[in-house]
């Protein structure tokens, strides 16, 4: 089986939330950047457990980023992936991330290709149902648990209100989420590894950018808390009554 | 030219997000100068003209009993047909598990650019720019989108419902695209709860709560309040509670009206899934707890002895 991992790379989930350039862009300097947590623990470990029960499974990486990216790529290297494709573009609109990743699927006859539930830095929860729309191939969203028998997926997904669990012939596309693995730290021999493990670089395919950022805010700060005396909590009921109207 | 929504259902009837999305659609029209068409999908048990009480002028029901389970690809197909035939310059969706799964197959074939999780109406006075979240309720970003068919996904809870007096006209269709590919093989519904991500009041409760034998003062104060119950990362990850009540950065992101949290320190992990929240209150007894920097209101005390007493007072204020 041949499985192709989506890893993107975010900024680590205690960053400082700045922007620079007039608003415009992240203020990236000094900021540590981490695989999506969403792509490391449950898509690229899922995947890494399916190669521990069948030794013949091939797992690839892909990440549509620039040069920095390679350090999150070499550190999935580390934790288990067989060689990573790199396409070199910065660029953060799905639907051209989504084509470059359906490119590279499209010539590697992949049975799997997995991705992140979303990145937690700009929150699209888009490329996986794109790289699938445009490779014309079925799409799981929000799966939680992922097996496969012979020829078929058998996944349980997230539905709002409730799980359900269903079964599709390979080849498909999943994002995953919690559930689906656990963390995993990746050891010495696979750190050592990684080093020599293949990461090829390409260039884009043409593509439209269909969105671009105009600019960032923040939101406004909180006024502060009003604390209540624990002796008085029904001083906070009133409160929440009257002054919140939230109850 | 009109402005399509997507209103999504569960065992037939209509989510409260998606009356938020008929909502957004019906602004936008209102906003653009034309108005707004929704698409429902599968049977339904509702009256569908109601929804014209959000400003939905027609309905198209696409009722095929193939359709009864969900299946984004296909949801999808029917949606791109309808949105071609009413040559739609705007589609709206919320964005819940059916929207991101829907949405971004939408763009595809529809070429169509795709903001997920818009926080307000799009502003119009120079281009098209919707405003949506990201870094996980930490930011906002002002999207441009260039396309002339234009996708954008509402964040439940984010824009509210705005009700008026109106009733839809309703056209029944059947569709062809009813690819399946996927058999269902099980569905295991959450119920007798408020769904997490639809709820206007939350109780949570993290590690502070010791154990889960302690949980009676999360379920019953969120009895009292009609909310739906939530929990910190480690209390799932340690199965003092389900997984699918985990808040967080890896976890559900809410925004409720009210969001309580007892015994949880408030990691910056944990903010990103519930800062969006309209009114947050902390109930921790360490003074320092990181939470309350982010709170509304706060007791500094030991939830064993605050919280059944603000029961007892909700319960006074209800029956008074
Ligand atoms: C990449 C990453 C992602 C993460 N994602 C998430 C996420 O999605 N969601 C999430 O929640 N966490 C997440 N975490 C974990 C997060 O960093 C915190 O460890 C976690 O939120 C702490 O949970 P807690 O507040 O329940 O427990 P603790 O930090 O142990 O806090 C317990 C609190 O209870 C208070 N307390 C104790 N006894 C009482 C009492 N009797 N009455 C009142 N208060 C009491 C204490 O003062 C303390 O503040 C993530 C971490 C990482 C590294
Ligand atoms: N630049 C990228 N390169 C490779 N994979 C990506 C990239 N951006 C997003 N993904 C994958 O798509 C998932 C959803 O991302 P998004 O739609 O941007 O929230 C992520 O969890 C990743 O698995």
């Amino acid at each position: 089986m041949k499985i192709l991992v989506c890893i993107s790379k975010t900024p680590d989930t205690t960053a400082k939330i700045a922007f620079a350039d007039n608003n415009t862009k992240f203020a990236g300097d000094g900021v540590q950047w981490i695989i999506n947590p969403y792509d490391e623990w449950y898509a690229l470990v899922r995947a890494i457990e399916l190669k521990e029960a069948d030794p013949s499974t091939v797992i690839h990486l892909i990440n549509v980023g620039g040069a920095d990216s390679e350090p999150i790529i070499r550190k999935a290297l580390a934790l288990g992936g067989d060689e990573a494709i790199r396409v070199n573009s910065e660029s953060n609109d799905s639907y051209f991330v989504a084509a470059q990743i359906a490119e590279i699927a499209k010539s590697g006859s992949y049975d799997l290709i997995l991705t992140g539930k979303e990145t937690i830095d700009y929150n699209g929860s888009s490329i996986g149902a794109m790289v699938a729309a445009f490779l014309e191939k079925p799409f799981v969203s929000h799966s939680v648990k992922l097996n496969i028998d012979s020829n078929n997926a058998m996944i349980t997904r997230e539905i709002e209100g409730g799980e359900e669990s269903c079964k599709i012939a390979l080849p498909l596309v999943l994002s995953c989420q919690k559930g689906m693995a656990e963390q995993r730290i990746p050891n010495m021999k696979g750190i050592m590894g990684a080093r020599t493990k293949p990461l090829k670089v390409v260039e884009p395919i043409a593509g439209e950018e269909l969105t671009s950022v105009v600019a960032f805010d923040l939101p406004p700060a909180k006024a502060g808390v009003k604390l209540v005396s624990p002796d008085q909590p029904e001083e906070l009921v009133r409160l929440l009554h009257e002054e919140a109207k939230a109850i | 030219m009109s402005v399509l929504v997507y209103i999504d259902q569960s065992e037939g009837s209509i989510k409260k997000a998606s009356l938020e999305a008929a909502s957004y659609a019906n602004e936008t029209a209102k906003k653009l100068g034309t108005t707004s068409t929704a698409v429902v999908i599968g049977s339904t048990n509702d009256k569908l003209e109601s929804l014209g009480n959000y400003g939905i002028k027609k309905v198209y029901h696409f009722d095929n009993q193939e359709l009864n389970s969900f299946n984004s690809t296909s949801y999808s197909k029917v949606i791109q047909e309808i949105a071609q035939q009413e040559n739609a310059e705007v589609i709206v969706f919320s964005n819940n598990t059916s929207g991101k799964a829907i949405a971004p197959a939408l763009s595809v074939f529809l070429k169509a650019g795709l903001v997920t999780g818009a926080v307000a109406l799009p502003d119009t006075s120079n281009g098209f720019v919707v405003k949506k979240s990201v870094f996980s309720g930490k930011a906002f970003a002002n999207i441009k989108i260039q396309s002339s068919q234009k996708i954008i996904s509402v964040n439940p809870n984010s824009f509210g419902i705005h009700s008026s007096d109106g009733q839809a006209e309703v056209v029944s269709v059947k569709t062809l695209q009813t690819s399946a590919g996927i058999e269902i093989t099980g569905t295991h519904k959450i119920t007798g709860d408020v769904p997490l991500s639809e709820a206007d009041v939350v109780v949570s409760g993290g590690r502070g709560l010791k154990g889960p034998e302690n949980w009676g003062l999360v379920t019953e104060l969120a009895e009292v309040l009609g909310a739906a119950t939530a929990c910190s990362r480690p209390v799932a990850d340690i199965h003092w509670r389900p997984h699918h009540e985990h808040v967080g950065q890896t976890g559900l992101a809410i925004a409720p009206n009210l969001y309580i949290a007892i015994g949880i320190s408030g990691a910056i992990q944990h903010l990103a899934g519930v800062n969006r929240s309209k009114t947050i209150v902390v109930i921790n007894k360490d003074p320092e707890a990181p939470f309350f920097k982010a709170a509304d209101y706060g007791i500094v005390g030991d939830a064993f002895e605050v919280v059944p007493k603000i029961i007892e007072s909700i319960k006074k204020l209800k029956s008074a």
